[in-house]
């Protein structure tokens, strides 16, 4: 149940901005500091989540075969590899280290 | 193959640019399947999410703050929080595509990065409404299926952690956050955000500290903002 009230409010929310997005007169939101967070917003948020989804549990801190995975796609992402490609070499490294 | 030379750039030309987009980000939706799925969402959870959330990072964020535990409202703040970039998109787009009322509240579900880039790309209303349109079907449609296929498969496979799909989160992330850090402000908020979530982890409930970690945006951005104005006194007055 936990779960579906997570996956209503969330779509509801994210339905919401896309179309107040769409509805608003232009310049409403066009204040430079209003886009200027709303650019930097999503990064700090994917930094942590990156963060957080490899080096925890979801509960503590942990270096394990995930941070070698990672780590791997950072390399891949430096070579400009295509995104599938990314997301290939850090579950194939992932697994791998774990085999060991 | 371009036959009239006045008329740019042509509807073909459109057409494939769409399509490459739309295909090439469609098939990602087996990460998120696979990914749903190995965080303990049913089938049935994990196509609703793909169905009527349709903005990738904010589904990866949702079941990645489930999976750790996060209550149902502050996993859904982050996820909430990721998708507000999609208002700026609208905002943008509004003008350019001149939606009609009555089609804005089915075309506003299709407002996010993949088709915003191809529409804004191109230089008027007819060409903008075609590149937007392909790449939000064709986006949609597979996005769609392919979550299904990948959640289906990962079912099959048993313990996901074993295969190492529990790195396709994380690499999925890091893969939509490179392309963000091309400043030195960029990266200042990537570098305190990671440092933030890593300090709040062990002390705060699954959830807060990624909520926690948004904060590096407006402490930076304010931070930022002194330090130009003392070096550059005058400019923003």
């Amino acid at each position: 149940m936990t779960i579906w009230i997570a996956i209503g409010v969330t779509a509801a929310g994210c339905y919401l901005v896309k179309l107040l997005g769409l509805s608003v007169p232009a310049g409403v939101l066009e204040r430079p500091l209003v886009r200027r967070l709303a650019a930097l917003l999503p990064v700090a948020l994917l930094a942590a989540l990156t963060a957080q989804q490899t080096f925890s549990d979801g509960r503590h801190l942990l270096l394990d075969a995930r941070a070698a995975g990672v780590g791997a796609a950072a390399l891949a992402l430096v070579l400009r590899a295509p995104f599938l490609v990314v997301v290939a070499v850090a579950v194939v490294v992932t697994a791998g280290v774990r085999a060991l | 193959m371009r036959t009239d030379p006045a008329a740019p750039p042509a509807d073909s030309a459109v057409v494939r640019d769409a399509l490459g987009v739309g295909v090439a980000v469609g098939l990602s939706g087996f990460a998120f399947g696979v990914t749903s799925a190995g965080a303990g969402l049913g089938l049935l959870q994990t196509c609703a999410l793909s169905l009527l959330v349709f903005t990738g990072a904010s589904q990866f964020a949702l079941v990645g703050a489930l999976a750790a535990g996060g209550n149902p409202f502050t996993a859904a703040a982050g996820a909430f929080f990721l998708g507000v970039r999609n208002a700026f998109y609208g905002l943008r787009l509004s003008g350019l595509l001149g939606v009609p009322r009555a089609v804005r509240p089915l075309a506003a579900h299709w407002v996010i990065d993949e088709t915003s880039a191809v529409a804004l790309a191109q230089p008027d209303r007819r060409t903008a409404r075609l590149g937007f349109t392909i790449t939000g079907l064709t986006l949609y449609v597979l996005w769609n299926l392919t979550t299904l296929i990948g959640a289906l498969g990962a079912s099959a496979l048993g313990d996901t952690d074993a295969w190492g799909l529990d790195a396709a989160g994380p690499a999925v992330f890091l893969a939509l956050l490179a392309p963000m850090l091309s400043g030195t402000v960029e990266r200042a908020v990537a570098g305190l955000g990671v440092l933030l979530v890593l300090l709040c982890q062990p002390v705060l409930p699954a959830g807060v500290p990624v909520l926690v970690a948004a904060l590096a945006a407006p402490a930076v951005l304010t931070v930022h903002g002194r330090m130009t104005r003392g070096t550059e006194p005058g400019e923003r007055r």
